[in-house]
C-alpha cells in the first residue's frame, strides 16, 4: 500500500518541485530523441512480429490444405495419364478437388525466372495437376501406391517437406520480433537511466539545497521522475507515429515485387502502436526513479 | 524512524567525528536549549562546520550520541532527517540557493518543500520587509549583493518559524555595518525564543552581540569545546 502511495505520489503533478530543478536542455533532447528512435524502431520489431506470425499461421493453412501432383511422361502420353490421374484423385476420399493446370498457369508460375517470353510448347514442361484436401485429408501413402500402379508418370508432393521449415522459420521471425521489442524497452531503459543520472549528477547542488530546507526524497526524485517520464513519452508517441506512418506509406507488393508484401499490420492490429508511448513511459518512470533513488542514497 | 515532538533542543553527548583516518573531536558535548544564544568559534580547520552538520543531521557522529528534538539521529531515516530540518533554520556562508529561481521562491523553498504554499504567501511580504529585502523579490540569487545573500539566506532559515537556527560564518562575506543588521535579526529571533548558535572567526560580532543578548561562546580547540573565558 505504501508503494502505491508512493508510485502515486510520484505520478502526480507537482508544478513546484518541477520547478525546482532547472530545465536542462541537453538531457531533454537526448531524452526526446532516445525515446522517439526507439520507439520508431519498436513499431517495426511490432510489425515484424505481427507480419511473421500471420505468415506461418497463413503458410501453415494453405500449404497444410494443398498437394501437387507432377506428371513427367511422353508427349504422347501426358493427356492419357493426366485424365487417369484425375480420376483416380477424384475417387480418392479426403479430396475435395483437383485440376489440371493449364499451359498459360504454367507460364505464369516459370515467368518469374524465366521471362514473359518463355516457349513452353517446346520444352518439357510437365503437367501439374493442383490437390485441394477436405477438412479429413487424404491418406498420402495410399493415393501414392495407387498412382504407382494406374499412373506410372506421377509424383506426389504433399508440400510437407519444406511447409514445416517455412512455418518454422516465420515462428521464429515472430519470436525475432518480440525479442528485439524486448530489447528496445531495454536499451530505451538504459539510456534513459544515463540520462537521469547525468541530470542527477549536474543537479547535485540544487539537490544539496533541497536537502537542507527539507525536502524528502520522494519530493526531489518526483521531480526528476515525472519530467523523463513526459519527456519519453512525447518522444514515444512521435516516434510511434512516425514508424506507422512509414508503415502505411510502404510500397504495396504489386510495386516492390513482393519484397515488402504484407510488412506491417491487420485489421485491428494496426492500434499495436498505440500501446508503444504508455509502455516506454512506463520503462522511464521506472528506470529514472531507480536512478534518482540510488542517487539520494548515495549523495545523502 | 522520524522525529517525533521534543523538548526543541538539540543534544549532543559525548560526541566524536572521524574523517579521514584521524578523529577531528572527541566527547564532545553540547546542548542547544530554547532561547539559547551561543557562539562557536575556534581555528580554521579545527572542525566547526562539521560541528554544526551533526547538529541538523548532514553528517552522522562516528561515536556518541547526537539527539534531534529528543530522538537519537541515528535511528531516524532520510525523511525523519529532512522533517527535523523543517524545525531547524540554517544558514551557510555560501548561502546556498537556487541559482534559476528568483529571491521570493528561494526564500519560500522551505514552505514549498513541505507543501506549505499557503503559508509562504501570507508571509513573505512581511518576511521581506524585516530583512529589507522587498525590492528585490523578482531578482535571482547571483544579482544579489552579498548582504542581500546573507539576510535572504537568513529570511529563508526562519520563514517556517524554526526551533533551532544554526548559522555558518554568516558575516564572512559581508562588511561591519551589514554584520551588525543580521546580528539584529538574530537576536529579535532569540527573543522570540529561538535556539541560536552560529560559528564565526569574528570576535567583533561577538563581543557586539554580547552587548545585545546573553551569550554563551565556545571554543572549539584540539578536538575538545571548552567554555571561552571573559578574554575576548
Amino acid at each position: 500500500m505504501r508503494r502505491f502511495s508512493l508510485l502515486l505520489s510520484l505520478l502526480a503533478g507537482d508544478p513546484q518541485a518541477d520547478r525546482a530543478v532547472p530545465p536542462t536542455g541537453y538531457t531533454a533532447r537526448l531524452t526526446l530523441f532516445t525515446a522517439g528512435a526507439m520507439a520508431f524502431l519498436a513499431v517495426f520489431a511490432m510489425a515484424l512480429a505481427s507480419t511473421s506470425g500471420r505468415l506461418a499461421e497463413r503458410w501453415g493453412a494453405e500449404l497444410a490444405r494443398t498437394s501437387t501432383l507432377r506428371i513427367s511422361a511422353p508427349e504422347a502420353q501426358v493427356d492419357l495419364q493426366t485424365q487417369a490421374a484425375l480420376r483416380v484423385l477424384e475417387s480418392t476420399p479426403g479430396i475435395a478437388s483437383a485440376r489440371a493446370l493449364t499451359s498459360e498457369e504454367e507460364q505464369a508460375l516459370l515467368e518469374p525466372w524465366f521471362g514473359a517470353q518463355l516457349p513452353l510448347e517446346d520444352l518439357p514442361i510437365p503437367q501439374l495437376i493442383e490437390i485441394v484436401e477436405d477438412a479429413e485429408g487424404y491418406d498420402a501413402t495410399g493415393l501414392r501406391a495407387r498412382l504407382q500402379a494406374e499412373v506410372p508418370g506421377a509424383m506426389l508432393d504433399d508440400h510437407a517437406a519444406w511447409r514445416q521449415p517455412l512455418v518454422e522459420a516465420a515462428g521464429r521471425l515472430r519470436l525475432l520480433g518480440w525479442v528485439s521489442i524486448l530489447l528496445i524497452g531495454a536499451a530505451t531503459g538504459a539510456m534513459i537511466t544515463l540520462a537521469a543520472q547525468a541530470a542527477l549528477s549536474a543537479n547535485a547542488q540544487v539537490i544539496r539545497v533541497l536537502r537542507l530546507v527539507g525536502a524528502r526524497d520522494v519530493y526531489i526524485a518526483r521531480a526528476f521522475v515525472r519530467r523523463f517520464t513526459v519527456r519519453t513519452a512525447i518522444g514515444a508517441a512521435a516516434g510511434a507515429a512516425a514508424g506507422t506512418l512509414a508503415l502505411a506509406i510502404l510500397p504495396r507488393g504489386e510495386v516492390a515485387g513482393g519484397f515488402l508484401d504484407g510488412l506491417g499490420f491487420s485489421g485491428a492490429g494496426w492500434l499495436l502502436p498505440v500501446l508503444i508511448p504508455p509502455l516506454a513511459a512506463l520503462v522511464a518512470f521506472l528506470a529514472t526513479r531507480a536512478a534518482a533513488m540510488r542517487s539520494l542514497e548515495a549523495q545523502a | 524512524m522520524s522525529v517525533a515532538g521534543g523538548p526543541g533542543v538539540i543534544e549532543l553527548e559525548d560526541v566524536s567525528y572521524s574523517y579521514g583516518g584521524g578523529e577531528l573531536f572527541s566527547n564532545l558535548s553540547l546542548t542547544l536549549a530554547p532561547g539559547s544564544f551561543q557562539f562557536l568559534t575556534g581555528p580554521s580547520g579545527v572542525g566547526k562546520t562539521t560541528l554544526l552538520k551533526l547538529c541538523y543531521g548532514d553528517l552522522i557522529a562516528t561515536s556518541g550520541r547526537v539527539k534531534l528534538f529528543g530522538t537519537d539521529a541515528r535511528k531516524v531515516d532520510r525523511d525523519g532527517i529532512a522533517l527535523a530540518r523543517r524545525r531547524i533554520g540554517v544558514v551557510h556562508q555560501d548561502c546556498q540557493f537556487l541559482d534559476h529561481l528568483p529571491l521570493a521562491e528561494n526564500i519560500a523553498l522551505p514552505l514549498t518543500v513541505a507543501g506549505r504554499q499557503a503559508e509562504a504567501e501570507q508571509n513573505l511580504g512581511e518576511l521581506l520587509t524585516w530583512v529589507g529585502l522587498s525590492h528585490q523579490v523578482d531578482q535571482l540569487p547571483p544579482q544579489l549583493s552579498g548582504g542581500e545573500r546573507q539576510r535572504a539566506a537568513l529570511a529563508r532559515a526562519v520563514i517556517v518559524s524554526p526551533d533551532v537556527i544554526i548559522a555558518d560564518e554568516p558575516t564572512g562575506n559581508i562588511d561591519w555595518e551589514m554584520s551588525q543588521r543580521l546580528l539584529r535579526l538574530l537576536v529579535e529571533l532569540n527573543r522570540m525564543g529561538k535556539a541560536v548558535l552560529v560559528a564565526t572567526h569574528d570576535l567583533n560580532l561577538i563581543r557586539a552581540a554580547k552587548a545585545q543578548v546573553q551569550s554563551r561562546v565556545l571554543r572549539l580547540k584540539g578536538g575538545r569545546l571548552q567554555a571561552a573565558g571573559a578574554d575576548l
